[in-house]
């Protein structure tokens, strides 16, 4: 692992959801804190997120849902890493109005991380250092 | 005339001047001050008080009138909550037309007074349950519209003569109102008897809600052709509710949430003239809606200075004559930004001073958001809270009993002139961006990013604040033990999707296909040329052609609208 290189974060919204600012503070904070961030803004889908990730050769995928939707979609999200073989290699987040019920669920379909709404931006980045994926 | 002449001016000033240096000095030399500097939430400088001196050009006529003045600083109608309390709107809306309708009449139940509609993501951004976008999101966040039946579950059994109805939806705002004007008309209501607001605030769509279906100049449009179509067809109806929070939920401070609510309507008031309407005409329907944050007394200076510069503009500006025209009526609901998720029964207390401001600012009407929504949207026991709350400030507290008790203090007519001036230099900024159009100021100001990146900016500074622990938030940035028991959350029936996908198919099916086809067509033409649209989507409506056919029609002609991804 080239520690070296900053480490590179793809955010985006699925789904039709409107709610943008919790993203785009995050996106800010993490590029204050020396990471390149590309944000895709709202109303792409899994597929498109996936295929960015893998040009980009991305190492954080983070995903903000508001919409209750997260379910549905991050499941989306994680099939189409798989299919683009890059699952493992990628720190797949997501953040927003999670009901605490739904965590669970969400690291059993193989979410890396949940930070709901209320969340520290600091909490946010050290999660990402402390777990960053070795690349092959 | 100023209310303090220079005599009395000078003597506050002389008494401030040796209260700082004996009484204050002495006390803060042995027990400082927990900080250096006070601001406000939006970043306005804080004195430790407040004299006449702060004030020196106030003048009561000028500045602040009675209620029912120009220029109505104090309120919007001279016997405020003597003659009618604002009105109890909290917003619903989830799953299928019917369940929403049974929430409706529960909140009824409970006191409520106006109904609003909260529509699902899929029907504010103009596509059917049935589109593969929407899966997921149908009724999920607000209710599923599809069609006109819909519409008809939706407000079944609600008289539409004697209950106000807000429909909150904007691009898509022509749609749903033709579903509603329709009901109204199978159900024998004439749109002269209709009262209530629909949304259609279609500027904001592209830094504020962000739920836009078309790009800002065809949204634009929209909302012109209903605005001009039930000036003349459906005259209380109030055809524009410009919206300042969304924009405050999307980061804003309260500043920009008010210069760009203020911004928006000098827009909307330039389309109209564009077209060659009187402002005296269509601006008394014209209303507004703010959101309501923690800073106490920076709210209620917002509200205050709002009712002032849009009276000023108004007039001043744009030349009105019509007393009516100048009011700024607004709907105020307390932010579900400040909700905390930790301690969630604390959220009463918050909401509780949240809607104490919005009273005290003389609100019209008021949502006090659910204490369990930084979690889900609002369980019936929420609900029944913020109404509770409310009825218990109208009723308990004698708040109510004067108008703008609050008038006249050193402290809250320095903060609304201030905010009243700092929105005066967006507004000037944007206006210049047009070349002395408002109009083409805000596409300007749009289309270069300037308002979103504005709002992130604030955004930004905020949470920067409470990660510093500059600002406290008790379970956010201060751990609480949280002892209390969790409610009962809201529900989610994920069967609803299903049963909203089922019914949609089914109306299409029974439909007379080359009726509707025949609406879209006429639709279509109307779109690509520049007839009013309102009366080609009242009979697509009645042929029953779904909400995301209609708008489908307008994304052909108007195109699709990319989110620039700013932050």
């Amino acid at each position: 692992m080239d520690d070296a290189r900053p480490i590179k974060v793809l955010l985006a919204k699925l789904g039709l959801d409107g709610h943008d600012r919790g993203v785009k503070v995050v996106a800010r904070a993490l590029q204050d804190a020396g990471m390149e961030v590309v944000y895709m803004g709202m109303r792409v889908t899994p597929e498109t997120v996936a295929d960015r990730a893998q040009e980009e050769a991305a190492d954080v995928i983070g995903i903000s849902l508001l919409s209750g939707a997260h379910k549905k979609l991050m499941q989306a999200m994680v099939k189409a890493t798989e299919e683009r073989e890059i699952r493992d290699e990628t720190l797949i987040l997501v953040g927003g109005t999670i009901p605490e019920g739904d965590e669970e669920e969400l690291a059993a379909m193989g979410i890396d991380g949940v930070f709901p709404v209320g969340s520290s931006l600091a909490d946010i980045e050290n999660f990402i250092r402390e777990h960053r994926k070795p690349r092959a | 005339m100023p209310l303090y002449d220079q005599e009395a001016l000078d003597a506050a000033q002389a008494q401030r001047a040796r209260w700082e240096h004996d009484e204050l000095s002495a006390t803060t030399s042995k027990l400082p001050t927990f900080r250096d500097q006070f601001r406000t939430i939006s970043g306005i400088p804080v004195e430790p008080i407040y004299t006449p001196a702060d004030n020196p050009a106030l003048s009561y006529e000028e500045d602040l009138g009675n209620p029912g003045q120009y220029p109505f600083t104090r309120g919007v109608y001279p016997t405020m909550y003597r003659g009618r309390q604002w009105s109890r709107r909290q917003i619903a809306g989830f799953g299928t037309a019917s369940s929403t309708n049974a929430r409706f009449k529960f909140l009824m139940e409970n006191g409520q007074t106006g109904l609003s509609t909260d529509f699902d993501h899929p029907t504010l951004t103009g596509y059917d349950s049935l589109h593969p976008l929407s899966e997921g999101e149908v009724g999920r966040l607000g209710v599923a519209i599809d069609t006109l039946p819909d519409m008809a579950d939706l407000f079944d059994g609600i008289p539409l003569d004697k209950v106000s109805i807000s429909l909150t939806v904007n691009h898509p705002a022509i749609v749903l109102l033709a579903f509603l004007l329709e009901h109204a008309k199978d159900q024998g209501v004439g749109w002269d008897r209709l009262r209530g607001t629909v949304q259609n605030d279609s500027l904001k769509e592209s830094f504020g809600q962000k739920t836009f279906a078309v790009p800002p100049r065809g949204g634009f449009r929209l909302t012109m052709d209903l605005v001009e179509y039930c000036t003349e067809h459906v005259p209380a109806w109030n055809t524009i509710s410009i919206s300042g929070y969304h924009t405050r939920e999307a980061g804003s401070d309260a500043i920009q949430e008010l210069a760009f609510t203020m911004a928006q309507g000098m827009a909307y008031i330039e389309g109209g003239l564009r077209r060659g309407m009187s402002v005296d005409t269509f601006a008394p329907r014209l209303s507004f809606f703010f959101g309501v944050h923690m800073d106490f007394f920076e709210e209620i200076a917002k509200l205050r200075a709002a009712r002032r510069l849009w009276a000023r503009i108004v007039k001043e500006r744009y030349g009105a004559t019509n007393p009516r025209a100048l009011l700024c009526r607004f709907h105020s609901q307390t932010l579900g930004s400040t909700l905390v998720r930790n301690g969630m029964l604390n959220n009463i207390v918050r909401g509780t001073s949240q809607a104490l401001a919005a009273v005290l600012g003389g609100t019209q009407s008021l949502h006090v958001s659910g204490y369990d929504e930084a979690h889900d949207i609002p369980s019936e026991d929420a609900m029944r809270m913020s109404l509770t709350t409310q009825r218990i400030l109208g009723s308990e507290t004698g708040v109510p009993d004067t108008a703008d008790p609050l008038g006249g203090s050193f402290f809250v007519e320095k903060l609304t002139s201030e905010i009243e001036e700092r929105a005066m230099e967006y507004i000037n900024k944007i206006d210049a961006m047009g070349n002395g159009s408002m109009l083409d100021g805000m596409f300007a100001a749009i289309d270069s990013g300037y308002i979103e990146k504005e709002i992130a900016d604030a955004s930004y500074d905020y949470q920067r604040r409470i990660e510093n622990k500059d600002y406290l938030v008790l379970g956010l940035n201060v751990p609480i033990a949280d002892a209390t028991l969790p409610p009962k959350l809201y529900e989610h029936d994920d069967e609803e999707e299903e049963r909203q996908k089922e019914r949609l198919a089914d109306v299409v099916r029974k439909r007379d296909p080359l009726i509707t086809a025949g609406a879209l067509d006429a639709l279509r033409e109307g779109t690509a040329g520049d007839a009013n649209l309102m009366p080609l989507v009242l009979d697509a409506a009645r042929s029953h052609a779904t909400e995301g056919e209609i708008m489908g029609v307008f994304r052909e002609i108007f195109g699709e609208h990319q989110d620039p991804g700013i932050f």
